[in-house]
Parts: C-alpha cells; sequence; structure tokens
C-alpha cells in the first residue's frame, strides 16, 4: 500500500525525533569519555566539545595509583560478589516452594513476603535494629539486610511456573526428593532466569551508596560509589593533590581531568557487560510484567 | 410427625456425621501433604526468619514513634508519649516547605517523566528499520545502568559555572547561570535528569504491550483510509491503555515517595530552600541528630500517606477505565 502525504511527512518526523532523543542521551556519554582523554587545559576552555583534544592517559594513570580509588574499587568488588550470591540462593530458596501449586500455605506466605512492599518500618526503626544486631560499620551490613529482593522472588516464581509440571510429578513418582528435583530439574532448566537475577541483583550493588553511607564510617570500608561522592560531589580530594607535586594551577587542571577519568572507571564493568545487560535485563522486564 | 422429625434429625447426624469424617480426612490429607513436602518449608525458612526480622522487626520497632525512645530502655521500657512527636512536626516551621518541596519534585516528576517514555515506545513502534529501532534502544537503555552518583557527579560537572552548558551560555552571549546553588533551578535539574536517565528503560514495558497488538486490527483501518497517525490514537494507544493506567496508579502513589538517593547528592547548603524533602529531612534528624522518636514519627507520617495516596489513585481509576491493581 502507498504511503499518503501525511504519512510520509509524519515518518519523517517520527525518525527525526528519536534520532534527536538518542543523540540528547548519547552526548554526555561520549562528552565525559573524550573528556577523560583530553588535555584538562581544553576542556576547561571549552575547546573540547566533541573529541578528545591532545590525547592523554594521565587522568587515568593518576585515578590507578589513588589508594582511595582502588581500595573502594575492591570493596565494591567484594560487596557485588558476595551480595550477588547471596541474593540469588535466597531468591530461589523463596520462589521454588512458592511455585509449587503443592506447597501448603503458599497464599499465606506470598501475602506475608507482599505485604513488605507497602509497608515498611523505615529508616529510622531499620537503623535501630542494625545497630542493636551490632552490625554497625561491618562488612555483613552489605550484604544482610538487603539479602532478597520481593520483586525478584516474583519474577523467579513466575518462571519456575513455566516449567512443565509433567516433568516435575514424573520425577516425584520416581521417588525424587524434592530437593533433588529443585537441584537436578528445575535448576538447569532457569540458566535465563537466573542470568537476569544475577545481572539485576550485580548492578543494584555496584550502584548503590545509601546503605554505605548510613551503616559504614571507616573509610577503608567504602565502597566506590562513596568515595566517587567525596570526589565528585564534595570536593574532596586533597589527597590526591598532594601526591602529584604540581604547581596550583596545573593541580586544579588535573583534579579536572581525574573526575572525568574517575567516572568512567566506576563504570567500567557495566560498560563491559552493557551488551549481556541489555538482553537479559529486558527479558527480565518482560518475565515481570507477565505477572505485574 | 414426631417420626418424621426424628428421622429429620438422623439424616441431620448422618450428615453432620460425614462432614466431621471428611474434616478429619481433608485435615490428615493436608497434614500428610505438609509431611510430603517438609524439605519445601526447609528451603524457605531462612526466607521467612530473613523478612521477619529486617521487615516485620522494624515494624514492631515504629512504636517508637509515639515514645520517647531511650536506648538504654528499649523499644519497649521507652515511655509512650502519644502524638507529641507528631505535633511537634505539623507545627515546626519547616513542615510546609518540607511538603511543597516533595510534593512539587513528586507531581513535577509524574507530569514529565510518565508520558514521555509511552511517547517514545509508540514512536519506536513507527519504526520500520530494525536496525535503527536496536540503535536507537542500546543507546536510550544505556543511562538506566549508570549509579545516581555517577548522575549527579556528570550533573554537577555539566553545570558548573565553567561547565559545558555555561560555555555554551556564553557562547550564546549570556551570562553564566549558577544552577546547582540556584533553588529556582532545583526541580527541574532533578527532574529532567531524571527523564535523561530513565525515559528509554521505562519505554520497555510499552514497548512489549504494543507487540501485542494484533496486526489484523490495522490492516483492517489502513483499508479504510485511516492515517498512522489516527492509527495510533485508535489502535495502539487504547491497546495500552492498561499498562499505562497500571503503572500511573504505581507512580501517582509514590509522588510522597521522593527518593533520598538523588535529592541528598543534589542538595547543597545554597539550595536547601527547595531541595529539602521529607526523606532527606528524616535522614538528617535521625541518623546525623540521633532524634530517633521523631524523626521515626516523620517517616512514618509519610508512608500513612503515601498508602493513603496509593489507595485513592486505585479507587479513581476503578471507577474511570475499570482497571487497578486489585
Amino acid at each position: 500500500m502507498r504511503e499518503s502525504k501525511t504519512d510520509r511527512a509524519f515518518i519523517f518526523f517520527n525518525y527525526f525525533f528519536l534520532t534527536v532523543i538518542a543523540l540528547l542521551v548519547i552526548y554526555p556519554l561520549v562528552f565525559v569519555v573524550s573528556a577523560s582523554l583530553s588535555n584538562p587545559q581544553y576542556v576547561i576552555s571549552g575547546e573540547m566539545w566533541l573529541w578528545p583534544k591532545e590525547f592523554t592517559v594521565d587522568a587515568y594513570e593518576k585515578v590507578f595509583k589513588n589508594k582511595d580509588i582502588i581500595i573502594g574499587f575492591m570493596n565494591t568488588v567484594k560487596y557485588t560478589v558476595v551480595g550477588t550470591v547471596l541474593n540469588v540462593i535466597m531468591t530461589i530458596l523463596a520462589a521454588y516452594p512458592l511455585s509449587r501449586r503443592d506447597f501448603k500455605g503458599r497464599g499465606l506466605i506470598m501475602a506475608f513476603i507482599v505485604f513488605t512492599i507497602f509497608f515498611s518500618g523505615g529508616l529510622i526503626p531499620t537503623y535501630l535494629l542494625i545497630k542493636d544486631l551490632g552490625m554497625l560499620n561491618t562488612f555483613w551490613v552489605m550484604i544482610i539486610p538487603n539479602a532478597v529482593a520481593v520483586w525478584n522472588i516474583i519474577i523467579m516464581r513466575t518462571f519456575f511456573q513455566s516449567i512443565p509440571h509433567e516433568l516435575q510429578e514424573s520425577a516425584m513418582i520416581d521417588g525424587c526428593s524434592n530437593f533433588r528435583i529443585l537441584w537436578n530439574i528445575v535448576l538447569p532448566l532457569s540458566f535465563p532466569v537466573i542470568a537476569v537475577m544475577v545481572l539485576f541483583y550485580a548492578v543494584g550493588h555496584w550502584n548503590s551508596y545509601f546503605q554505605a553511607l548510613i551503616y559504614l564510617q571507616d573509610q577503608e570500608k567504602f565502597p566506590l560509589q562513596l568515595i566517587l561522592r567525596q570526589i565528585l560531589i564534595q570536593g574532596q580530594m586533597d589527597d590526591m593533590i598532594q601526591t602529584t607535586g604540581e604547581s596550583f594551577l596545573a593541580q586544579q587542571l588535573s583534579v579536572e581531568g581525574l573526575k572525568y577519568a574517575v567516572l568512567i572507571v566506576a563504570n567500567l564493568p557495566m560498560l563491559m557487560l552493557y551488551p549481556f545487560l541489555q538482553r537479559y535485563f529486558v527479558k527480565g522486564v518482560m518475565i515481570g510484567s507477565l505477572k505485574g | 410427625m414426631t417420626n418424621v422429625s426424628e428421622n429429620v434429625q438422623s439424616v441431620k447426624k448422618l450428615e453432620a456425621d460425614e462432614r466431621k469424617k471428611a474434616k478429619r480426612k481433608a485435615r490428615a490429607k493436608w497434614w500428610k501433604s505438609i509431611w510430603q513436602n517438609w524439605e519445601l518449608y526447609v528451603l524457605i525458612s531462612p526466607v521467612i526468619i530473613y523478612f521477619i526480622v529486617f521487615h516485620y522487626f522494624p515494624l514492631y520497632g515504629l512504636q517508637i514513634a509515639f515514645k520517647d525512645f531511650i536506648a538504654s530502655k528499649g523499644i519497649l521500657g521507652s515511655p509512650w508519649v502519644g502524638f507529641k512527636h507528631f505535633e511537634r512536626f505539623f507545627d515546626s516551621y519547616y513542615f510546609w516547605r518540607l511538603i511543597k518541596n516533595t510534593v512539587g519534585i513528586g507531581v513535577f516528576t509524574l507530569a514529565v517523566s510518565f508520558p514521555i517514555p509511552i511517547i517514545i515506545a509508540l514512536m519506536l513502534n513507527e519504526v520500520k528499520s530494525l536496525r535503527y529501532k536496536k540503535f536507537v534502544q542500546t543507546v536510550i537503555y544505556a543511562p538506566h545502568f549508570l549509579s545516581t552518583v555517577v548522575v549527579v557527579g556528570m550533573l554537577l560537572l555539566f553545570l558548573k559555572t565553567d561547565g559545558l552548558i555555561n560555555q555554551a551560555v556564553r557562547l550564546f552571549g549570556g551570562t553564566p547561570i549558577d544552577f546547582i546553588s540556584e533553588p529556582g533551578w532545583f526541580k527541574s535539574l532533578y527532574v529532567f535528569s531524571d527523564v535523561w536517565q530513565t525515559m528509554g528503560w521505562s519505554s520497555i514495558i510499552y514497548i512489549a504491550a504494543l507487540a501485542a497488538v494484533d496486526p489484523a486490527q490495522h490492516e483492517a483501518a489502513m483499508i479504510d483510509g485511516a492515517s498512522r497517525f489516527q492509527r495510533i490514537i485508535h489502535i495502539n494507544i487504547p491497546a495500552i491503555m492498561p499498562t499505562i493506567v497500571i503503572l500511573f496508579i504505581l507512580n501517582a502513589g509514590s509522588v510522597m515517595a521522593v527518593g533520598f538517593e538523588k535529592v541528598y547528592l543534589m542538595q547543597n547548603q545554597l539550595n536547601m530552600s527547595a531541595s529539602d524533602v521529607i526523606s532527606t529531612f528524616v535522614y538528617r534528624s535521625g541518623i546525623l541528630e540521633a532524634q530517633y522518636s521523631f524523626s521515626a514519627a516523620v517517616g512514618l507520617f509519610n508512608s500513612i500517606i503515601n498508602f493513603i495516596m496509593l489507595i485513592m489513585v486505585n479507587q479513581i481509576a476503578k471507577k474511570v477505565n475499570e482497571t487497578s491493581l486489585w
């Protein structure tokens, strides 16, 4: 069928606006990358606006020499790995029984869990609890209070329910225990949803700063995001400037470059994972929306 | 006559016996199936313990909002004071400022951040070239994976008096604006950076809903001479309306639940008059100043308002649109 004139105009504007939106999203990201690779002088003067000018990796060298950033990075890796493992195990432990139709009391338990979405004690009672448990300023405070997310339990349960019943029933008739059914039949079929869960939780851990802000006091335990906050938002970079031994103006300049480089370093793992993230995340949103 | 009534009674008794038996049987079966699946209860028990400790115990701890919490006396031992903390909050001079800022940011976000993903999904749905569509999606989903600290850090770098934006302002002959410390700019910066970060990701759910539209409807409309725009208005939008309503309820219900994370990072001494919201206030007075009972009361007030909002919007949606959460 031929497109009418108004339709062709519509299509043109449609492409035009979508391209503008994509450019608006991508430009700040490109700018940060280019600024991190440029001589900071040109960034401050505004001469660098798209591609790197006077290419240099100076800023990255300074980032990787900085003790605080390295410690923060390692801490975040630890919190992310341990936290994600616990999260995924807990999500499976909750989702599998709840997916079974012959699991008595599942409606009640589900309500018990979903209730916490709508009613929570809030910041202060939770803080007092953590304090009473002696978890303040420990490694585990970054892991245990967020051991599992309700929404992810729902996603995983929905996936488990989509596995054909007959598979599990025939195993049961063969005298398979529930543990073995979960381990040998259900989990091997659940790789896609486990991947989604790993990514959901890992991105959450990597990016969170709130938990650390409230519960941690020692700088050596800080995750990368809190260090980033000190550098980017509070402008605390005295120790970094001292180590450089340059003139005041040069210091100001290298601080500027360092800010852009540290933005990139903080997002490096996410950038490398992005192709997977995108595919699996979209899948996760779809599974979730079926029941949501 | 007596015979009949006796008969009736014996029949009733028989029935009752039968029912009792059936009940006993059912109960035995119930226990049996629990016994059979004992492993499932073992599996889920750590999760239940987690929820009791980290979600239900804080709910119990909320009673300190009505008490004068003294750490050495514990939650139970602290004396009751009724609504004292609530009254203090309502009477304080910052009460209306907090409400104004919280509602203002919430409503502004809802008004801008909510419709844009719908428009983007409708536009992407009209794109025929799959490669172009994929490209746009890959780009606009990306900011979703940046952390709040990174987004605010970028915002500050771009908006400094000698940052990218002000250089452009100067280029066009304007005078640089101190966006970051100017209270008047706070809400716009908050909302539009939020749009930048979330519009792509939020559009996914609508794109999925649009994929389910029956192409036969479009073919029929095309034969009747409907333009693309008309088909969007009359076919696509009605098709995704239930999704829109559900998400609107959820979003409108959280209008007063303005998140702590981003506001706190964007906050500074100079823009406080526009940027202080309930959640940052609770953090300051509770965690930093250790006024536990008072800030627990403020937090409780906020969650009650949130819950009322959710129920209200849900009721309205039910009446108007016959779609609702429950």
